[in-house]
Parts: structure tokens; sequence; C-alpha cells
């Protein structure tokens, strides 16, 4: 058993799950710690990672509740290791408080969160895309900003898992990893590439470096160190100066603190936000998807093809910080665009504000029993559009 | 003696209500790793939120994570897990320890987790105005319980030692010796398995000063000493040779 999954994961061709892909991709990243709770349909990310870990000197543990799982991430993460946990929405609400704190406190981690129907129990197991303003406003206060990024096939589990542990080293931040249940459960083939670009944190070079803080443009994300290399590290998720001592009483030192955590991220969205832009010369009609949906996107551009109408389709792979220049410029060229979503129509809301009022936006919202909206039915639309 | 301990082990001055427990059982840590370790070197403190969080962060001179409220005892698990050289203690208030977080104390001590965790019981919840804590004595006056307290109490050092663990004690500010005796051993314990100790420690601000005319009609019986000590394997321990054996 242990030596087919060691076989499987070098081999270069894997017909995997989602969530395969995604333990796998996390292990290609370098994450050695992963702490997580059982809860469908993001479990298997933890069985894997409790058998696979193991094997390559990594620790898997599952906790008591997904507040625990966050928290032994968040302190496996300042004690120098890479680490990541998985759920589903209800745990991912439970870890909200802890997502406050990574940010606060500049913690690089992953959060997986395997979207399904709510809310609250909801439709346990079945696939939605509910969680989107969850990751963005989700804990308390959300003046800092997040970085979110949104797979569309199993290769892109693989692939993009690496890019969220690049940008969490990258910028000292978590970041949140939305699947949803139709692409972590689903199986594909897919193709190891060969060499993976990899980042690792920036560490302090002298005692004296500022671990904190600094809002000069060339010091946004300061220097991360180890515990336990004689730093004195002094973490607080309350509101703390450049060297870490809480100062919760002085406007200024939690307005610079705070806009510094939103600059960081802000000053460096070219280099963060991820789209797939295909625009046909002559297209007319266009739709902007995320996540499972655009699968079904894909498959109505070839639909409409055969009826002679060209379609545009802009996917999002990152959602946050949202790609507002990217969406104005592919309404710019558009009458009209349709905007598919597994929920009740949330992400529209900023789609709508990136209009200039020449676009008509329409919603195609589908919730419940996990059922995909299907490319005829988008053809419907665009027909009566065209 | 003191005051140079002090100067080597803190990096800031303590500031404390006159009459609180915590400046005792500061004292008390850093003088017993001092007679034990010499040094802070690998010792990470850990706390979550209330009074009894401030004891190490910011004072104490070595890497110190001020958590989220309850939540101290799961970071510190995953800071153990990843770095097992590191020499982990955990410092919180009962509110903190077994109120918010009293699921995650049961479940380190089920894992017998390496780790030291001192628990300053001071029967309130101080930092918030003197509300009803999950350890306040039936009879008290709290800001939630104003005609006296109803509710049984928690015993957390048995609640703590039927949970697994491998050390577990309750001593009280007022006995010194004892309260250094408790954490010497705790601190050693720590090492190979969980250690708890709970702390009774006053809290004039919020507790005493409500409590002067009911002190006779407060129904509290708690008694002091070790419960638990002895050698059961750690998790760390475990798991690293789960690992030798499997691959």
């Amino acid at each position: 058993m242990v030596n087919n999954l060691e076989k499987n994961a070098n081999a270069k061709r894997n017909y995997w799950m989602g969530n395969e892909a995604i333990a796998e991709g996390a292990i290609a990243a370098g994450c050695r710690f992963f702490a997580g709770y059982p809860i469908t349909p993001s479990s298997e990310i933890l069985e894997h990672l409790s058998k696979r870990l193991p094997q390559i000197g990594g620790v898997c543990v599952q906790m008591e509740d997904e507040i625990a799982s966050l928290g032994a991430v968040i302190g496996a993460s300042w004690a120098g290791i890479k680490a990541m946990t998985a759920t589903s929405g209800p745990g991912f609400s439970l870890m909200q408080e802890n997502i406050g704190y990574a940010a606060m406190t500049e913690t690089p981690c992953v959060i997986v969160d395997v979207m399904r129907v709510g809310p609250s129990t909801g439709q346990a197991t079945l696939s939605s895309q509910g969680d989107v303003y969850q990751a963005r406003y989700g804990s308390h206060c959300a003046d800092y900003e997040i970085i979110t990024l949104v797979p569309s096939t199993v290769k892109e589990c693989y692939e993009l898992i690496i890019d969220a542990f690049n940008l969490a080293e990258q910028y000292r931040t978590p970041v949140i990893f939305l699947s949803d249940g139709h692409i972590s459960l689903m199986r594909e083939t897919i193709e190891i590439p060969e060499k993976k670009f990899i980042i690792n944190r920036k560490k302090p070079t002298s005692k004296d470096d500022i671990i904190f803080g600094s809002i000069s443009n060339d010091n946004l994300v300061p220097p991360m160190p180890c515990l336990g290399e004689g730093y004195n590290v002094l973490v607080t998720g309350s509101t703390h100066d450049d060297i870490g001592f809480r100062d919760t009483l002085n406007a200024d030192t939690h307005r610079k603190l705070v806009y510094r955590l939103a600059k960081k991220i802000i000053c460096n969205k070219d280099k963060i936000i991820k789209i797939d832009r295909d625009f046909p010369n002559d297209a007319k009609i266009g739709i902007v998807s995320y996540g499972s949906v655009s699968r079904a996107v894909w498959e109505l551009q070839e639909l409409a093809e055969k009826e002679n109408i060209k379609v545009a389709h802009l996917r999002l792979i990152s959602l946050w910080p949202f790609p507002d220049e990217e969406v104005r410029l592919f309404l710019n060229k558009l009458k009209n665009v349709i905007v598919p979503e597994m929920n009740s129509g949330l992400i529209v809301r900023e789609i709508e504000r990136c209009n200039n009022g020449i676009t008509n936006i329409h919603s195609v919202s589908k919730i419940g029993g996990g059922e995909p909206i299907t490319p005829s039915e988008l053809l419907d639309l665009v027909v009566s559009l065209s | 003696m003191m005051e140079d301990i002090r100067a080597r082990f803190l990096r800031a001055t303590p500031e404390f209500c006159r009459g609180c427990g915590n400046i005792i059982i500061l004292n008390s840590i850093i003088s017993e790793i001092k007679n034990l370790f010499g040094s802070m070197d690998g010792f990470v403190f850990l706390s979550g939120i209330g009074c009894a969080a401030w004891i190490p962060s910011p004072n104490i001179k070595t890497d110190t994570i001020h958590t989220t409220h309850g939540r101290p005892i799961t970071f510190a698990t995953g800071v153990k897990l990843a770095n097992p050289d590191l020499k982990v203690v955990v410092i919180s208030g009962e509110g903190d320890l077994a109120g918010i977080g009293g699921n995650h104390l049961i479940h380190a001590a089920r894992r017998n987790i390496e780790m030291m965790v001192i628990c300053v019981n001071n029967l309130t919840y101080a930092m918030t105005g003197g509300q009803l804590s999950p350890t306040t004595p039936q009879g008290t006056i709290t800001k939630t319980t104003m005609e006296g307290n109803i509710e049984y109490p928690f015993d957390l050092a048995r609640l703590v030692t039927n949970a697994g663990a491998s050390y577990v004690a309750r001593c009280r500010t007022a006995d010194k010796l004892q309260l250094q005796r408790c954490i010497s051993n705790a601190l050693k314990k720590g090492q190979k398995g969980f250690a708890f100790v709970e702390i009774i420690s006053p809290c004039p601000t919020q507790f005493t000063s409500r409590n002067i005319k009911a002190f006779q009609s407060i129904k509290y019986e708690l008694d002091f000493g070790e419960f638990l000590n002895v050698d059961r394997e750690g998790f760390v321990e475990k798991l690293r040779r789960s690992i030798k054996k499997n691959h």
C-alpha cells in the first residue's frame, strides 16, 4: 500500500481526484505539516496526507476540530515549516477567527475550503460556490486583504496549490484555496510538470531586523524568523509595533500596521492576479466564470460555435484581490456578459461594480442538489441574447 | 537575586493589578527554569486571551506567541509537532483553557503531547470585568451572578487527570514552596508528556472586592497537591516510533 502510494506520487501521469492532486501539489510545494478535521467533501486530503507526509519526514495530525487545525497550522508555520489545513464550509466558518490572526501576524499558511451546499449543514457533501465572500470577508473586521485561488480542473488543483504556497511564503499571508465538491471529487488524468518553481519565505539576516513592520514600499513584506533561532519573537494578534510589542491604544500604530497588511497585497496585485482570457475576434457576448462552472463554459463555447455564435470567456483563477482592471477591460468590449455561479449570484456583484454602464450583466444562479450549471442551459441564454 | 533573574529573563516590566497572583507565578516560572535549565534557550511560551495570558507575553525574553482566545494549546501542538526540540509552555487562565478552550485541554491531555500547561485559576473572568467562570465556586458574587453563583464548578485537576496526561498538580500562590515544587516537577515532566499545573491565584480587583461580605457563604472545597505523576510515552515520541516502524 505504502509503496504503491509512493510509486504513484512519483509517476509522471496520474489519474487523480482533485483532492489527491491538492495533497500531492502541496507536497511538491514543500508542505510538511498538515492538521485537519474530517469533513466531506475534503476528507481525502487529510486521508491522503496521513499516509504520504510520514513517508517524507512530514507530520499529519487529525485535530479535535477545525479551530484547533488552523491553530496547529499557524504554530507549525512559526516553527518554520510550510503548513496547510483543508475543510469545507462549516469548518471554514470555524476557522475564520484564526484566519484573521494569521493575516494580522503575517503567518504564511494555506487553507483549502472545498465548497459545499449551505447555509449551515445545508446539503452536506454536495457541491456549491457559496463561500466566495466568506473567503474575503469572513474574519471579523476584514480590513485585511487576502489572496484566494479557485481551480477549475484536477491539473489546476496540483499546479495552483503550489502557487498558493508560493504566494503565502512570498507575501507572508494566509492564502485561501477555494475548491468545490465537483472539482475535488472528480478524477482526471494529469501530467506532473518536471520542474516546479518554489518560493520560500525571506528570513532575517540580523537580530536587529524589523520583523513586523515598516511601511516603505521596498519593505512591505518583512522577513520572518523561526521559533527557537534566538530572535525572541513576539507574536500577537493584538495591534503591535514593528518589533511585535502590543500597542492597543495608539491609533497610529494600528493604522500603520493594517494599512501595510492591505498594501502588501494591493501593491502586488499584478503579480498575484491570475486570469484565463479567451476572446475570439468577433465575440459580442461574454461569460465570466470561476471554479467548476468554467467547465460548462468551455463546452458551451463549442456548442455556440455550431450556431455561429462566438463567446468570449474570462475565467478568474484568482478571485481575491478582485481583478477589477481585467474585468473592466473584458466588459468594455461586450454588450452582454453572463455570470454563471453555483450560488444565489455573488461574484456578479463584483462584476456589476466594474461595469462601465455599457454592458448588460446577466446573472445565472443555481443552488441546491449540487447540480452543475449545464452547457445547454447557458446556450439557451446565449442564443436569446445574440 | 530575583532582580538578576528578572534582568536576564524579562524584556518588559510586568503590569498587573496590586495584589494579583500573576507576578508570583511569573517569578516562580523564571526561577525554576533558571534552576533546571540555566537559560531560556529553546523555550517557547504560548498564551491565549485574559490577564494570565499576559504573564509570558510580552514579559518573558524568549519566543512568545499570544494566540486567539482559548486556542494556545492548539498553536502549541503545531509548534511541538513541527519542531520537537523546542520546550513548549502554555500559560493562560481558566476561562481561556477550561471555558472557551476546554475541548483542546482534554484532547491535548488525551494525546499526552509533550508540553507544560499552567492554568492560572483566579475563579473569575477578570479582564472583562469579573463575570462567572467555569471554576467560580457556588455562592460567589460575580457581575453575571449578582445573587450568588448556583452552578457547579469544574475540578480542573481531576478533569485533566481523567483525560490522560503524565503530570497533574493543583497548588496556590499562597503556598510558595508547593508552587515552586509543582512548577519544577511539571517543567521536567513536560518534556516527556502532558504536564498540567492548576494554580489558584487571587484576583483582588474583580473577585475579592465583590465577595468580602459573601465570603462565608462561598462553597470552596479544593484540595491541593500532586494528582498524577506517571511515565507514559508522549505523542511526539509515539509518532516518531510509528514512522520508524512503518517506513
